[in-house]
């Protein structure tokens, strides 16, 4: 499944300074991975040594936050889009 | 002369040059202003600081600029007020408020971080500036851009206070209301920020912005007579406040500014409607869970809080609780602030009061101890809140037999 992922700031000298790559994957935990094989060194920088997504990384399925869906699990479709965006100070 | 050093990883402490840069490359942790302390504790003394101007600029070299100030002249420095009579409804011994419901230009503490990002902004080059807000720092960079002479980009979520729209949209910025909450105008803005080249104060120029939270700090001691108090409540939307608060009075003990030892309990106040910050305090999780707002306390409805797990830390290692106000509640403090100390606080504001209150009655706020409520923004902001519950006026023909009629017959009413 081809998914679009649009790629924060801080990585995009690991994805070629690309702001958004396309990817074949079915879930949020299968992207991860996936990216980490086209760009080496990504899933370290998101991920804990544990394989869980930082506390400070969000990540967004079609705009909605993937911790009120089914976190790393969570499933994805052909045309799907995902953001991950940093933590961000309020205001 | 400087003594911004750098900046600094809050989680990994990797180190990097004094940018507009603010996640770490690495770990993704946000990153902070870095100071040369020996050189500031060479130069700052409580003299130097009482002599300097009455603003946030008092404590410039604690601020994360290189030059001379360029925004803010006049933001901060407001009135820590002895809260006498609230003190005798509540029964405790010592209470203050710190009063950022008057702070300038716009009547809330965000004045205080927009005088830094902007100044900050102009260093570093940028001819526009930008935010995502929940209505105060949306008002605020609003007007201090204007005046500073940036380009502004606002974006908002679209049902905030009417006040709140105006207010902002009188200093001419682009305001962009998005359909969403704070949350979704905060990762969509984040996208933008890596596509436009401008600063925006709370995500690429944030490192510096948020240091002008500690000036809130700064000033209770100083004005406290260079003593931090027993306690202090604080609102919490991100989280950041708290954690400013708290660094500002270690920062002033490092400098051998305060009189006595730090010995300060900060504790949390947030809405039943969005507690992210106050459930993992309460509950002593390890982990922040996000929520969709819904609250009254529009300034505070942020679900899912960047400082969060940094506020809690603050509040757990100081020894401090949370507590959390429903909106009936949150209406209730503003009312009672307002009747006992004539301050009108916007939402937030009901939110700290009503915490207080909570712990007081619980015992984690001792009634012989000093505490001071951070009241953080005014209430002409959010009538629309507190409409319903403030009653109508008598209204009456303009005679005098009307007026004794209606006013002075009812019952209860002694001449």
């Amino acid at each position: 499944m081809a998914v679009k992922v649009r790629i924060p700031t801080p990585l995009q000298k690991l994805a070629e300074g690309k702001g958004e790559v396309s990817v074949q994957a079915s879930s949020i935990q299968d992207l991860l991975n996936t990216l980490e094989k086209n760009y080496p060194g990504m899933k370290e920088r998101l991920c804990d040594p544990s394989g869980k997504v930082r506390r400070f990384v969000n990540i967004y399925l079609n705009e909605e936050d993937i911790r009120f869906l089914s976190k790393e699990e969570t499933p994805l479709k052909d045309g799907d889009e995902v953001s991950i965006v940093p933590a961000i100070a309020g205001g | 002369m400087s003594f911004l050093k750098g900046l600094r990883c809050r989680e990994c402490a990797r180190e990097y040059p004094k940018e507009a840069i603010y996640v770490c490359e690495y770990c993704f942790g946000s990153l902070e202003a870095a100071y040369d302390y020996d050189g500031i504790k060479q130069v700052l003394t409580r003299e130097k600081i009482e002599k300097g101007p009455k603003s946030l600029w008092r404590y410039r070299e604690l601020l994360p600029i290189d030059g001379e100030p360029t925004a803010g002249f006049y933001s901060g420095f407001t009135p820590l007020v002895k809260a006498d009579r609230l003190a005798r409804e509540w029964g405790v011994r010592e209470l203050y408020i710190k009063d950022d419901s008057v702070c300038h230009p716009t009547w809330s503490f965000k004045d205080r971080v927009v005088a830094v990002a902007l100044s900050r902004a102009r260093e570093l080059g940028f001819d526009t500036v930008a935010c995502a807000s929940t209505g105060n720092l949306a008002n605020s960079v609003s007007a201090n851009a204007a005046w500073a002479g940036f380009k502004r980009y606002i974006f908002i979520p679209a049902n905030l206070e009417r006040a709140k729209i105006i207010g902002s949209l009188v200093y001419a910025p682009n305001l962009v209301a998005v359909s969403g909450n704070y949350d979704e105008v905060n990762r969509l803005c984040s996208e933008i920020a890596a596509k436009y080249a401008w600063g925006f104060v709370n995500i690429n120029l944030r490192a510096y912005y948020a240091e002008g939270s500690k000036t809130l700090g700064f000033e209770i001691a100083e004005q406290l007579g260079w003593r931090a108090p027993r306690h202090v409540v604080a609102p919490a939307a991100s989280g950041s406040l708290i954690t400013k608060i708290w660094k500002a009075f270690q920062e002033f003990e490092k400098l051998g500014l305060l009189k006595e030892k730090l010995n300060t309990s900060i504790h949390c106040a947030q809405p039943e409607g969005c507690s992210p910050i106050a459930d993992a305090i309460a509950s002593k999780s390890d982990t922040i869970r996000p929520v969709k707002p819904e609250t009254i306390a529009k300034s505070l409805a942020i679900g899912n809080p960047a400082d969060g797990y940094y506020a809690k830390d603050v509040v757990m290692q100081s020894g401090g609780f949370s507590a959390k106000a429903t909106d009936d509640e949150i209406r209730e403090g503003i009312k009672l602030l307002a009747c006992t100390e004539g301050i009108f606080t916007e939402t937030a504001g009901g939110v700290t009061v009503a915490c207080a209150k909570k712990l007081i009655e619980q015992g984690r706020i001792p009634r012989d101890e000093s505490l001071v409520l951070a009241i953080t923004g005014n209430g002409l902001k959010t009538q629309e809140a507190i409409q319903s519950a403030v009653g109508e006026a008598v209204r009456i023909e303009p005679n005098l037999s009307s007026f004794e009629e209606a006013v002075m017959k009812r019952p209860g009413v002694k001449v």
